[in-house]
């Protein structure tokens, strides 16, 4: 090959959260030969919880909040490739070939290849005027189309597109928000946490439609099927994400919603792991399930577990799946999976703030959600967590019971 | 030397925080499983997000958001997200009144 070979040492395809995290952890881990860290965007690692809030919120265009600076992967000589797409994996070689430049050769590949935003396919003229939201360059191409009395019709009730309404109304604009479903946030949230957010939403002002579908999107306005017309100066999709798994595919691995990986993040073949939004995995508190998350506390977590297990280390996945969600001054938090309980039993935290632990048919408690302000929500989801981990059977009545400290529960 | 009143001894739980606001700064003040007390910055060195809205488990503070872990005695971030450690401030508890010296 005329373009030669490079070094690589531990690969980590894909500098998004997890990669990032692998990339540090390795070397806090004692690895000290070559990490290469290929990415296909030109900035260094970046945050993105705060692309849907405080880029698009922000007055002033904001730079990506790094998670790895130039800087530090100088200090832990992390180099990396940005701007460089990995397009084939030569398992029996070794090697990844990228887009541009030498093929890199590894010791062990990670995959950290994130996910994209599902693209929805419209009809109509303007359906090329949809703006969707993954990269930093996305947020700041929404954020100029949003301001005082600018018409936003956001297409889907999930985290993006509601964080991207309270947003939106932040900065003054008048939001219209359709959902295809029944109601907001389906997937994974209690529906009694959904309806309190969607009606914070209506009390900002946003005119909420669920179980709506859409005929066509117009230059000028959103065509609904029932011949609505909602006009706009902006549409964003938050539709979904898909994880990207070409790159595996390609190189035989398997793929089951998401690239498949067993408990240690390891795919079919030893050499290559995967983790982050692009693996699918069975989670040992949930047995059976295969999951994949999309969530920037799994990134992060799953990025400092893959280092060890690239060093053979061998420790399996234990870390609960948690998410938060910022809309307004409310923040949703939730520890386990919702879906996964039989019964639940409500908290009142006080100023407001609901909390639901939902628990098996056993009386395990799989998962809790919160949703009020930060101060009142995120300890005793911590807390909830903790005994989520340590697969607690709390007595339902002392959760249910305000007057009972939950951090005694989980000390007790 | 400049302490400030921040409350009274009675008003912080035992491994418990709360946040104190004085003059444009925002501090978390620390009341140890052990009964002794401690202040910090308020902020996470992460992202400006209340530490005084998260856990405390011996002597460790949470971070509500990212789950960045200080050691709240000394300030120390323990790895990552946070790296940069937390200031911490003197404290002294008189007549049942906790103060902190804020310079």
């Amino acid at each position: 090959m005329a373009a030669g070979i490079a070094e690589g040492g531990m690969v980590i395809v894909g500098a998004g959260e997890t990669g990032a995290r692998a990339a540090r952890a390795l070397r806090e881990e004692g690895w000290d030969g070559p990490i290469t860290l290929i990415g296909e965007e030109a900035h260094p690692p970046y945050e993105r919880p705060p692309l849907s809030k405080d880029v698009v919120k922000s007055l002033e265009e904001l730079a990506p909040k790094l998670a790895l600076t130039p800087e530090e992967m100088v200090d832990l000589t992390i180099d990396h490739l940005p701007r460089r797409c990995a397009v084939a994996i030569d398992r029996d070689a070794h090697l990844v070939t990228l887009d541009d430049g030498p093929a890199v050769r590894y010791e062990k590949l990670l995959l950290a290849t994130g996910a994209e935003a599902r693209r929805l396919s419209l009809a109509g003229e303007g359906a090329g005027r949809v703006l969707y939201l993954r990269r930093h360059e996305e947020a700041v191409a929404i954020r100029a189309a949003l301001g005082q009395g600018k018409r936003v019709v956001i297409i889907g009730g999930g985290f993006i597109g509601l964080e991207l309404a309270a947003s939106a109304v932040e900065r003054g604009g008048q939001v219209t928000l359709l959902e295809a479903a029944p109601r907001i946030l389906t997937r994974g949230v209690p529906a009694v946490l959904a309806e309190r957010l969607a009606a914070r939403h209506v009390a900002a002002g946003v005119d909420l439609r669920t179980g709506v579908s859409i005929a066509r999107v117009d230059l000028d306005a959103v065509v609904l099927a029932d011949g609505d017309r909602i006009p706009y100066d902006a549409v964003v999709a938050g539709v979904g994400a898909v994880p990207r798994t070409d790159l595996a595919e390609k190189a035989g691995l398997s793929v089951e919603n998401g690239i498949r990986v067993d408990t240690t993040l390891m795919t079919d073949d030893p050499d290559i792991f995967a983790a982050g939004d692009c693996c699918a995995y069975l989670h040992p508190l949930y047995d059976g399930r295969r999951i994949r998350l999309e969530a920037w506390r799994n990134a992060h977590d799953q990025g400092a577990l893959v280092a060890r297990n690239m060093l053979g280390v061998g420790e399996e996945i234990s870390a609960v799946p948690w998410f938060w969600s910022d809309q307004y001054e409310l923040c949703l938090q939730i520890a386990g999976l919702a879906d996964a309980g039989a019964t639940t039993v409500a908290r009142d935290l006080g100023e407001g703030a609901e909390m639901l632990f939902h628990l098996a048919d056993d009386g395990r408690l799989v998962a809790a959600s919160a949703l009020g302000s930060l101060g009142r929500v995120a300890r005793e989801v911590r807390v909830a967590e903790m005994l989520i981990e340590r697969r607690a059977k709390p007595d339902p009545a002392q959760l249910g019971d305000p007057e009972v400290k939950l951090k005694a529960l989980a000390k007790g | 030397m400049s302490w400030v009143r921040v409350c009274g001894a009675d008003e912080i739980d035992e491994e418990d925080v709360i946040r104190f606001d004085h003059g444009g700064r925002t501090f978390a003040v620390y009341r140890s499983p052990e009964n002794e007390y401690y202040a910090t910055d308020g902020l996470c060195t992460h992202e400006k997000v209340h530490l005084a809205d998260g856990l405390v488990m011996d002597d460790i503070i949470e971070c509500p958001k990212h789950n960045g872990r200080f050691n709240y005695k000394t300030g120390e971030a323990k790895g990552a997200p946070v790296c940069i450690n937390l200031r911490t401030y003197p404290v002294k508890v008189e007549a049942d009144t906790v103060y902190i010296d804020i310079d």
